[in-house]
């Protein structure tokens, strides 16, 4: 027992030896592969769709080649991410699609993340069924005609009702509220991420079959697979506040930046620039695709971009 | 004198089984007459009684809301848990620099001139070459942060494992209060604790580390005690006999001694730690599984695979020269002289590459194969998805599996009431283990409903059911197969080495390109992952078998299948257990893991209890998944295992 003690001891005392006596700050915990060599480096976290990765690619490159930063990239779900940020594992969230109790717990309550602005790119979630099938049934837009073609909708997974696919677990939907609420024939199958979805949606597509799925604008499949809307009944702002009694569409957001409280004041001019770093939707799809469908090189496609729109990002250096 | 071993093991074994068999199936029928009525009067119906469940949803959100609150302020973050993180965040930069300081020259000779020391020049060359290939492939900078991950890890695990496999290695207390422990640390899949951690200590590379050493540190443990245990008593007799003091005939004799038993260890730690360091991509890891787990997100196979490879390189490598330096270590001793002329070389090397600007690796060396193995996909899942003659497509099948066997097996599972499901658990176990395995895994079963997850649960046990069964199948006839041809066992092993040391993660996006979305290719990502071991236990279990026993058999003039049936297979029974054993506790690992592909049940649970911060939700389902392994473990683990592996 008594060496046991000694160990624990000896343990806590070596631990406090090498970190320096005293507390250790849990919001200032960089990354161990940040700053190596005396380089200046940006830890920017990566969420699991591609046009948040196509931000991410463009700030990327031009951090690097324009300002001489050197960059890391972490992939971090959307709620882990903010939990990251907070804690300076990470210094930027490019694209937020809107967390209100994160931004109040972190922006407003302790004030370790501090906004960004805008990205510039407005997001919307929705129904869709694939355009072909849309064309050839177009009162399949509606949800009131939904159960009608329930029978054609469903695979393996759903059994005796139709499919409706969700994508990762991480993303924001009310999906299995709606279905429930509106009273529909449906089952919520989640692909568990987006990479499956998006597998599914190019197999489905390729047989020309018809499908439900829960997906997002802007997004860069939609210039492969065109992908009409189904209407949901209209959104109002406050309709979706109880999560177990949505029965209304889903909301356009303004998508946001977010940065690491610390980081956007010392951040000298990494955190000037990713405070402008502005674009259109038009603009990130255009990378996007080349990412997703080229299968180009985050880098390459990032720079084929910056090579062609000198006059957007021009704005956003320091 | 054969031939009456081969003939007498065979009545004797069912004679021997069937009386105990039929006592314990007595005594389980009379405790069922007696306890089943009361359950069924007090709480009907088929799923698990509302009234018995616990819910825990809320306490664990506070206990997570607390966490978060007070992680900037509590002293118990400041002064430990901070520091708990610095440590490891310094230490892995420290690692990590130093490997950028030698640059790739230096780092690729050094790992060149270690392994030919310790294990020739065969394997000398291998390491230089796997060094070059990942620079080759564009993953240098991140080899490297996994690597310097790893030695952290590894270290921390040896480590850890080594203390306390010495506690149970020199006392029988320890050793009894540990090995439960140890069991369970190693059945539980390594997803489902990653949330704690996560919450404690954050995204990124502290909590990845953490997780690894829970993972990686029992083999290590294990076979620290084995040895330490298994020293040879004469030996010690006669140390002791030289008036030593304890702690001398430990440093003297019996650690020397188990000399071989720690480097095995070591060695499944590297192994353990290695797979880990992909799953902990999750949480933010960075390196190598960060550059998988990327490149999934864009549906990018051939870049997964690219950042695949180096894992699947850095696996084979670290195996086989710390597998040799175990093989070695009776061999006649090597000069340290030798030691300090490679370690000269070495530095010489990194001095000229430092001087040469051989530091960071050069862009234009770079080999894409993301493209070329893009195009192999695409066409595979143009070409077998459907419409395949007379066979039918991949997405047919998977959509048969699904219809025919996961959701009638689903639906059974769920259907059999709740107490007849526990009994089923317990005759099974004790038939197969003790009157303890049933009661372990009894309770484990319990835990689940109390836990409030029994139909997710018994949706996730149906998919493993189902992916073990397959698994079986198809690595049985492998592993006979490769037990009767040394050339086919031969061509054989890198296949198993690739299936076995590549990420999980890789697979994932293949599968649901073959199978779609759904239960159907996570059953198929886990039985690539669980083959290999299956087949590599049944085929050593079969070449084990007495070759005596066989050219008896042999002379009796039995063909070579009546030889397997009679001879090999009930010979082998132990190893054949084994290999259902493992091809469970790797099915769940894998099952688990098909949340991201569509797999649901509890493996979408935990994803998203991960992606959403869900304590109550992760945890739960989590502390499912690990009552699950552990009642599959006991239930399929032959009794010979347990004096065996503490002896």
């Amino acid at each position: 027992m008594r060496m046991r003690t000694t160990s624990a001891l000896a343990g806590v005392a070596a631990l406090t030896l090498l970190t320096g006596c005293g507390a250790a700050d849990m919001t200032k915990q960089a990354s161990p592969f940040a700053n190596a060599q005396g380089a200046r480096t940006v830890t920017l976290s990566v969420q699991s769709w591609v046009g948040a990765q196509a931000n991410v690619a463009v700030a990327q490159y031009l951090l690097e080649h324009e300002l001489g930063y050197r960059v890391d990239t972490v992939q971090v779900d959307e709620v882990p991410a903010w939990d990251a940020l907070s804690q300076g594992r990470v210094d930027a969230i490019l694209e937020d699609w809107g967390h209100p109790e994160q931004e109040q717990r972190y922006v407003r309550d302790k004030e370790t993340i501090a906004p960004g602005g805008d990205l510039g790119v407005t997001g919307h979630i929705g129904w869709f069924v694939p355009t072909y099938f849309a064309k050839k049934h177009p009162d399949v837009t509606d949800w009131k005609n939904l159960d009608k073609y329930a029978e054609l909708m469903r695979t393996a997974e759903s059994g005796d009702k139709g499919q409706l696919m969700d994508g990762s677990p991480s993303y924001v939907t009310n999906d299995k509220a709606l279905v429930k609420n509106l009273d529909l024939d449906y089952k919520v199958v989640f692909a568990g991420s987006e990479a499956a979805q998006i597998t599914q949606i190019e197999q489905f597509a390729k047989e020309k079959k018809p499908f439900l799925t829960y997906w997002y604008t802007p997004q860069w499949l939609f210039e492969k697979v065109p992908m009409t809307e189904v209407k949901l009944p209209p959104y109002k702002e406050g309709c979706d506040a109880d999560p177990a009694k949505v029965e209304c569409a889903y909301p356009v957001t303004d998508l946001q930046k977010y940065l690491n409280a610390d980081f956007a004041e010392d951040g000298g001019e990494a955190a000037e620039f990713l405070k402008r770093f502005k674009w259109t939707t038009e603009d990130q799809n255009q990378v996007s695709l080349m990412i997703a469908e080229r299968k180009m090189r985050p880098e390459e496609a990032a720079k084929k971009w910056v090579d062609s729109h000198e006059s957007v990002w021009k704005k956003w250096l320091p | 004198m054969a031939t009456v071993t081969a003939t007498a093991a065979r009545p004797a074994l069912p004679g021997a089984l069937r009386r105990p068999a039929a006592r314990k199936l007595l005594v389980l029928a009379l405790a069922a007459a007696v306890l089943v009525p009361v359950a069924v009067t007090q709480w009907g119906g088929t799923a698990w009684p509302g009234a018995l469940t616990v819910d825990v949803s809320e306490p664990l959100g506070r206990a997570s809301d607390w966490i978060i609150d007070n992680r900037d302020s509590h002293p118990l973050f400041l002064y430990f848990f901070g520091h708990v993180s610095n440590v490891v965040v310094i230490a892995v930069r420290a690692v990590y620099l130093a490997l950028l300081a030698v640059g790739w020259a230096g780092v690729t000779a050094i790992g060149a001139l270690v392994a030919w020391r310790v294990a020739g020049v065969k394997l000398a060359v291998g390491t230089a070459a796997a060094f070059l290939a990942c620079g080759l492939l564009g993953m240098w900078v991140p080899t490297m942060q996994t690597l310097a991950l790893m030695v952290v890890a590894v270290l921390a695990s040896v480590a850890v494992g080594a203390l306390l496999g010495l506690a149970a290695g020199l006392s029988d207390r320890m050793d009894r209060v540990l090995r439960p422990v140890l069991d369970t640390m190693q059945v539980l899949p390594a997803f489902a604790y990653l949330l704690p951690v996560v919450l404690v200590f954050g995204i990124g590379v502290p909590a990845a580390v953490l997780a690894t050493v829970v993972y990686a540190a029992p083999p290590m443990a294990r076979l620290t005690a084995l040895g330490l245990r298994g020293a040879d008593k004469e030996v010690l007799e006669a140390v002791e006999s030289l008036g030593t003091t304890a702690r001398q005939r430990l440093l003297t004799a019996r650690v020397p001694l188990a000399r071989k038993e720690l480097l095995l260890g070591v060695n499944q730690t590297i192994m353990m730690a290695l797979s880990m360091a992909v799953i902990a991509s999750v949480i933010g890891a960075g390196g190598l599984g960060d550059r998988v787990y990327q490149a999934l997100a864009s549906v990018d196979v051939g870049a997964a695979l690219a950042a695949g490879i180096p894992i699947v390189l850095l696996a084979v490598v670290l195996d086989r020269v710390t597998g040799a330096a175990g093989e070695r270590l009776g061999e006649s001793g090597k000069s340290p002289v030798t030691w300090l002329y490679a370690l000269a070389a070495a530095a010489v090397v990194a001095a000229a590459g430092r001087i040469a600007g051989f530091l960071e690796w050069p862009d234009a060396w770079e080999v894409d194969i993301a493209e070329s193995v893009n195009r192999a996909v695409d066409w595979m899942t143009a070409h077998l998805y459907s419409g395949v003659p007379v066979v039918g497509g991949t997405g047919d099948w998977a959509a048969h599996f699904t219809s025919w066997i996961l959701n009638p097996l689903r639906d059974g599972l769920q259907w059999l009431p709740w107490w007849s499901v526990l009994l089923i658990v317990a005759a099974l176990a004790w038939l197969i283990g003790t009157w303890r395995t049933a009661l372990t895994a009894v309770l484990a079963m319990a835990a689940i409903g109390v836990l409030g997850v029994w139909n997710p649960s018994l949706d996730t046990l149906s998919q493993v059911l189902a992916a073990v069964a397959v698994t079986l199948v198809i690595g049985f006839a492998t592993g006979i197969a490769a037990a009767r041809s040394d050339r086919f066992e031969r061509a054989l092993r890198p296949v198993l080495d690739v299936f076995q040391t590549m990420p999980q993660f890789v697979y994932l996006i293949p599968v649901v390109a073959l199978f779609g979305v759904g239960r159907a290719p996570a059953a198929a990502a886990a039985v690539v992952y669980a083959l290999p071991a299956v087949v590599r236990i049944t085929a050593q279990g079969l070449r084990q078998v007495d070759p005596a026993a066989l050219e008896s058999a042999r002379s009796l003039g039995a063909t070579s299948g009546q030889q397997l049936r009679q001879v090999q297979l009930p010979l082998a029974r132990r190893s054949l257990l084994l290999a259902v054993n493992q091809g469970v506790v790797l099915v769940l690992a894998v099952v688990i893991i098909g949340g991201l592909v569509g797999g649901g049940a509890l493996g979408y649970q935990v994803v998203f209890g991960l992606a959403q911060g869900d304590l109550a939700t992760g945890l739960v389902a989590g502390a499912a998944i690990v009552c699950l392994g552990l009642m599959l473990d006991r239930v399929t683990q032959p009794t010979e295992r347990r004096p065996r592996k503490g002896a």
